[in-house]
């Protein structure tokens, strides 16, 4: 080949390198194979990805994210941010000028105060407070990093999750989840970037807690099931095996490859490298749900082994898996913390589920070394109100507490996050923050940049403006960072 | 005489007040400098507001330097940080005049640009003096002058003249070669009329043309044969459902309510009907427009003018326990106003919710002067009857009655509905008293619309309707058994159907400028108006919805014939002349064919807004009928296709790739409108909704509708539609994204509606043609792609079909398990499983799910 002809092809090259997406690439692709230079299609297929791995704007603390969504809102009271002063309240209502402004979504602002009934304990050399919930936990707080100073305007479910999630609680943009697979695509080849994993009743605001909005699809959070087919049309038809599946996926192939030279149209490329990869996902998906490579202590340390904490468990377990499969951001939604009656046996109930395997999950990762590199996130779209609802009688177990966005707990651990501290501080009554105030935006803020983000930078332009996950706000935290 | 007192303590380094402050000394002094007031009575919108557009871009609504505002009459009098700037009828000791006048050689104003002349600061003194008039439906901001394109009127284009005439089969064609020859650039030759037939019928009805179609289509030697074709899928009632879905895009129409309970609209359906019906009828565009808008509105308005308002009845509701109905009621409103901007304005109007827009001349104040025409609208359900359905409905409501009677008897409803009710207007009347019966209440209000306003109707003027209304919904809040066999009633005698409507309220509330969109902080009070950036409402005309959607569709209006016509563009070329369909505003894209979009916009206005008609001019452009392969010699120079010297590929949208598909394996029902349906979905998705929910699978040949009659259950949309971009129906979606995934693969290859459609081709193809098996892959291809395989295809399909040979050989249980019970009437289940095998590859072609 002569110089002349080599510059053309540079040049046709870095135009295609500099195409949006992975359109480039499998150009690139293919006009390798036309020199004759390209391996086979698996060693090229890859870069079709449009979740192929990005670089972030600096260099990151943490590679994934796994993030235990409480819907339905934790009682911070009750479980993270002990409050011995309300018990000189008990049975009396606040005074006006605390509650004047306040919208609640159930009770009225002249409602009693109700005093946790839940006794809290210090925990690690750190001294954090825990409720007697959550022993497991509570036994890793040196790595947690517990936020009492959170507070959102959402007081109704549906846009508090769209809030916690989204950053916004409009409807139709794109989750944390979406953002962040986004800005850094995925490790993993034979998994989708964001994976999404269920447990208890459905949430308020469904799938608008994974979704990619005005973003790109492929961003969207896929949900996972923890038994059978894990993801949606992964297994073979009944009659169809792995045979005969790749004998279709071979035909199919090479009739896609006659029409691209036919048309020579890049999408036929695409679509045939997407084929490959949902091939790939097909076997990757049951070996991520075969536990039988995990010995059997390590499945008594997430409680798989009992009824209760199963399901829960086994969404624990495959977030670890998945993230050291290389998949971006795993969701793991539990819902059923909406207490306004009940609350102690709910909360209880809620607790015995989550608590052993998601401190399992940190100790695991901790020992592989992999939550140096994961951030954790446990947390729900707001907190619960110092003030009793539902209190019909004397039965305290019947009591419940409406939703509270002033304040509530969040807490956050490993990639980049500085564990055994507390942050921010409420008034003597759990009502409103005091110290150190975390907004939901500064939260997002401080995530992306432990995943190495200006979070201003990084932007979608969506209707003629440039949309970002902390809107117009958001501050990084630094007292969070490790 | 000072026009206020500065204090020196005040002064800011490097600010306008720097020098404010040294004028207020000398003003007296330095009266005679000043050039004389003009001795004319001054107009304001001729002499002043030029003058006024000078200063906005400081003293305007984006910024306020010195904290002065010079857009309406109090922001001009109350001044800016160092106090007022216009003395009322004193000119010469008026702040703004030295200021504007030079008097001092470093303080002048405007800072940038042309000083003003003697001649102009003497209307400005001649303003001050006369008494500051400002009439207040003027306003100052640049927007009546905008120099942005898409706010002038478009002009008839003169059709350009073009080397290659013999090309040009119409005015279309010409505006395109024309760019093309200029470009040295040639079009693509006409494509193949078996990929023609196919793209025309797809794009014209969404579905494929049969076997039988296209050898007719082929055989047909005449000179209008693609003509007569062209007339004929215009008037396939399919052609109605193709292009309902854009507008039910537009329209962000859903089944369900959206936010957490999401509760089903049984209903919605109603307006779908409406439109399908519509749009084969050929309804003209500016109709369609009136009777959508403010369909209830119009004089003598019938029935089907209500439904048409169904338009505006697909924003969500929120009934989660807890919320302010009023902040959702302001939601929804917000978004007629947002959408009204995506779909006839193209303009991003939601933006000034919270702020004037950032780039656009929209304000603030005039996205809620916007609002108020929607603001004074409520919603009202009625009974909607389809032809045919209300006498058998009347026939048997008397047995109905009786036997719903019988039932609310036995569980003696009317007795606790009393005590019930009584608990409740206590509740209403003494809030903060009994928990139960505010709970009782609230539950009330939260699920059923104008529930307050029916329980506190005299129970003896109540409609029958709502006498049923609020029994039903005391019945299922209380009574599980009793609930079950009403349910049981009602699917025996179904009632009427019914239609979301619009209607305006009686006792209209105010509307506001809500401060940062918070539906709780009221700024000034605003009547319905127009933006001012757009041509004026007609004189006289009263600011009503239907004076709104009059508007929209005058002869000098510059965006609605465009954006419509921009967007029939986008369906037919895959993206649209302006390529941001959604936002034809200054931070859109730029027209390709300024011309052409112009030329198409006042055609469309000149046919009388007929919709068919630009339709049919556009598919029989010499543009639309090129080829779609794509040409080394345009990869550089036009790699976007934005000249269109070729055709486009398009992967099919969602439904219609559910709708190809069962329409070549035979299983399509193609009845028109009516009910949404429920096809088979995995388990495990409608548990991911709200307190998840059955999805109850429709029976018979209703699985088998079109992919647009789909159930959308807002937050647990069906898989299929939103793994193939379906948008999420919570906001107007102009243009859906394309995208290629490997859940796409999964889907085509493994969802049991594919795997079905897959079966049933096989059967088909054995069934339709006897004899060998290059027969019969030569009426599959037909089938699925309207062609015949080329050579290289059948060899490797021949190919395919020795493998699958030996695979089910070797495995006959395979065969089996696909077909477990031998009912193919007489045909071998071995062949049929192969056949299976060949149908599934044919079915996951890219071709296939894609428009060439």
């Amino acid at each position: 080949m002569d110089f002349e002809e080599l510059k053309r092809i540079q040049s046709r090259r870095s135009f295609l390198q500099d195409c949006a997406g992975g359109l480039g690439s499998i150009a690139l692709w293919h006009l390798m194979r036309q020199e004759g230079r390209a391996g086979s299609h698996e060693s090229a297929i890859p870069n079709v990805n449009p979740l192929r791995p990005k670089l972030p704007h600096y260099t990151p603390k943490a590679r994934n994210v796994i993030f235990l969504f409480m819907a339905g809102a934790p009682s911070h009271i009750d479980l993270f941010d002990p409050k011995p002063a309300l018990a000189k309240w008990e049975g009396k209502s606040l005074p006006d000028s605390m509650t004047k402004e306040l919208r609640l979504a159930f009770i009225k602002p002249s409602a009693k105060v109700w005093a946790s009934p839940r006794v809290f304990t210090r925990h690690g050399e750190c001294g954090m407070e825990f409720s007697d919930f959550l022993p497991h936990t509570a036994a890793r707080a040196d790595d947690i990093c517990m936020i009492r100073s959170m507070h959102s305007e959402q007081f109704n479910h549906h846009p508090g999750q769209l809030m916690l999630n989204c950053g916004t609680p409009l409807v139709g943009r794109p989750s944390m989840g979406a953002w962040i697979t986004y800005g850094l695509g995925s490790e993993s080849q034979n998994l989708p970037g964001f994976a999404v994993l269920s447990s208890g009743p459905g949430s308020s605001a469904g799938s608008g807690n994974w979704s990619s909005g005005f973003l790109p699809s492929s961003y969207q959070g896929v949900p996972f099931r923890n038994t059978g087919s894990p993801l949606l049309h992964l297994s073979n038809l009944e009659g169809v095996n792995t045979e005969d599946q790749r004998a279709t996926l071979d035909a199919i192939r090479d009739l896609n490859e006659m029409a691209y030279s036919e048309a020579g149209d890049l999408e036929i490329a695409s679509r045939i490298a997407s084929y490959e990869l949902a091939f790939r996902m097909q076997s990757a998906g049951p070996e991520l749900l075969d536990f039988s490579s995990e010995p059997p202590k390590m499945l008594e340390m997430y409680g798989l082994n009992r009824e209760l904490t199963r399901p829960f468990a086994a969404n624990c377990l495959l977030a670890r898996r998945m993230v050291e499969r290389g998949v971006r951001f795993v969701q793991l939604v539990h819902s059923g913390w909406d207490q306004h009656s009940n609350l102690n046996p709910g909360h209880k109930k809620n607790c015995d589920i989550t608590d052993q395997p998601t401190a399992a999950l940190l100790t695991d990762l901790k020992q592989r070394g992999q939550l140096d590199e994961t951030l954790v996130i446990w947390g729900g779209e707001f907190g619960r109100t110092p003030m009793v609802q539902a209190q019909r009688d004397d039965k305290v177990d019947t009591w419940g507490r409406d939703h509270h966005p002033l304040a509530f707990s969040l807490w956050m651990a490993g990639g980049g996050i500085k564990g055994g501290q507390i942050v921010g501080r409420t008034d003597d009554l759990g009502f409103n923050v005091v110290e150190d105030k975390v907004h939901i935006h500064d939260l997002h803020a401080t995530i992306l940049h432990c995943l190495g983000f200006d979070h201003k930078r990084l932007t979608y332009r969506h209707m003629g403006r440039d949309f970002r996950l902390t809107d117009i706000a958001g501050t990084v935290r630094e007292k969070l960072l490790a | 005489m000072r026009v206020a007192v500065v204090k020196k303590t005040r002064l800011m380094l490097g600010g306008l007040l720097l020098w404010s402050v040294g004028i207020e000394a000398d003003l007296s002094a330095s009266e005679a400098a000043l050039p004389p007031a003009a001795k004319i009575k001054v107009e304001f919108s001729k002499d002043i507001q030029p003058l006024l557009e000078l200063c906005q871009s400081c003293h305007g609504p984006q910024q306020q330097l010195g904290s002065f505002r010079l857009d309406s009459r109090a922001a001009a009098l109350a001044g800016g940080k160092s106090g007022a700037v216009i003395h009322l009828g004193n000119s010469a000791n008026s702040k703004l005049i030295h200021l504007v006048a030079g008097i001092q050689k470093d303080q002048i104003m405007p800072l940038t640009g042309q000083r003003l002349t003697a001649e102009q600061v003497g209307l400005l003194r001649a303003w001050i003096d006369q008494g500051l008039h400002w009439p207040a439906d003027l306003k100052t901001t640049p927007a009546p002058k905008s120099q942005h394109w898409a706010f002038r009127p478009p002009l008839r284009s003169q059709v350009p003249k073009v080397k290659n005439r013999g090309w040009v089969r119409n005015p279309i064609d010409a505006f395109v070669l024309s760019k093309l020859e200029g470009g040295g650039i040639r079009p693509s030759p006409e494509t193949d009329p078996e990929t023609l037939i196919r793209r025309v019928s797809l794009d014209l009805t969404g579905l494929p043309p049969t076997v039988e179609e296209v050898s007719q289509f082929l055989s047909d030697t005449r000179k209008d044969a693609y003509e007569r074709l062209v007339d004929r899928l215009l008037a396939s009632p399919h052609y109605g459902e193709r292009w309902a879905r854009q507008w039910l895009d537009l329209a962000r129409y859903a089944d369900s309510d959206g936010y957490e309970k999401d509760l089903v609209r049984p209903h919605a359906w109603r307006w779908r009907h409406w439109v399908i019906e519509a749009l084969n009828r050929n309804m003209p565009f500016d109709q369609f427009t009136i009777e959508q808008l403010a369909g209830d509105l119009v004089p003598g308005a019938g029935l089907e003018q209500k439904v048409a308002t169904g338009f505006n009845r697909n924003t969500l509701t929120n009934r989660e326990g807890g919320v302010d109905k009023e902040e959702f009621r302001v939601e929804q409103v917000v978004d007629r106003v947002a959408t009204l901007g995506t779909v006839w304005l193209g303009l991003t109007l939601g933006c000034a919710r919270c702020h004037d827009h950032k780039y656009d001349p929209i304000s603030q104040k005039e996205f809620y002067e916007l609002y108020a025409f929607f603001n004074s609208a409520i919603e009202i359900n009625l009974d909607a009857p389809l032809p045919g359905e209300q006498g058998p409905y009347l026939l048997r409501k008397p047995e109905y009655d009786r036997k719903r009677d019988a039932l609310l008897a036995e569980y003696k409803v009317k007795e606790l509905q009393e005590e019930w009710e009584k608990r409740l207007k206590d509740a209403v009347a003494h809030p903060g008293g009994n928990d139960k019966a505010e709970d009782d209440l609230r539950g009330l209000l939260e699920v059923v619309d104008w529930g307050k306003e029916i329980l506190l109707q005299d129970p003896k003027k109540r409609s029958p309707k709502q006498r049923k209304i609020l029994t039903d919904h005391f019945v299922r809040a209380g009574f599980k058994e009793l609930s079950a066999r009403l349910d049981q009633l009602e699917d025996e005698y179904p009632g009427l159907t019914e239609a979301q409507t619009l209607a305006e309220n009686p006792n209209p509330p105010p509307s506001h400028v809500l401060i940062r969109g918070d539906f709780r902080r009221y700024g000034a009070e605003v009547q319905p108006r127009v933006p001012a950036v757009l041509p004026p409402l007609p004189q006289g005309a009263s600011p009503s919805r239907l004076t709104l959607a009059r508007w929209l569709i005058s002869q000098n209006h510059p965006l609605t014939a465009r954006v419509t016509v921009n967007r029939m563009w986008q369906e037919f070329f895959g993206q649209g002349l302006v390529l941001t369909s959604q936002d034809f505003g200054t931070r859109g894209d730029l027209p390709s064919h300024p011309e052409l979009l112009d030329w198409l916009a006042t055609e469309f206005m000149a046919s009388g807004w007929n919709v068919k008609r630009m339709h049919k001019l556009v598919v029989e452009s010499a543009v639309y009928r090129q080829s779609s392969e794509t040409r080394k010699d345009l990869e550089s120079r036009d790699v976007e296709n934005r000249l269109l010297a070729r055709q486009a590929r398009l992967r099919l949208p969602a439904e219609l790739i559910r709708d190809n598909a069962l329409a070549v394996s035979g299983l399509l029902n193609p009845a028109i409108g009516g009910e949404s349906i429920r096809p088979p979905q995995p388990a495990g998705i409608a548990e991911l909704s709200f307190r998840g929910r059955a999805w109850k699978e429709s029976e018979g040949m209703d699985r088998y509708r079109r992919g647009l009659y789909v159930f959308f259950l807002r937050t647990v949309p069906y898989p299929q539609l939103t793994t193939f971009d379906a948008p999420d129906s919570l906001s107007a979606c102009s243009r859906r994204e394309r995208s290629t995934t490997p859940l796409q693969a999964l889907t085509l290859l493994n969802d049991p509606v594919f795997a079905e459609a897959a079966r049933s081709l096989a059967v088909r193809v054995l069934q339709e043609k006897a004899g060998g098996v290059n027969d019969r892959l030569e009426h599959a291809f037909r089938l699925c792609l309207s062609r015949l395989p080329r050579q290289n295809e059948q060899d490797r399909l021949l190919k395919y079909y020795d493998e699958k040979k030996r695979l089910h050989e070797k495995s006959p249980d395979l065969i089996e398990k696909q077909f477990p019970a031998d009912d193919l009437e007489g045909i071998d289940t071995k062949e049929a499983a192969i056949w299976t095998g060949i149908s599934r590859v044919l079915l996951n072609l890219d071709e296939f799910i894609t428009r060439n």
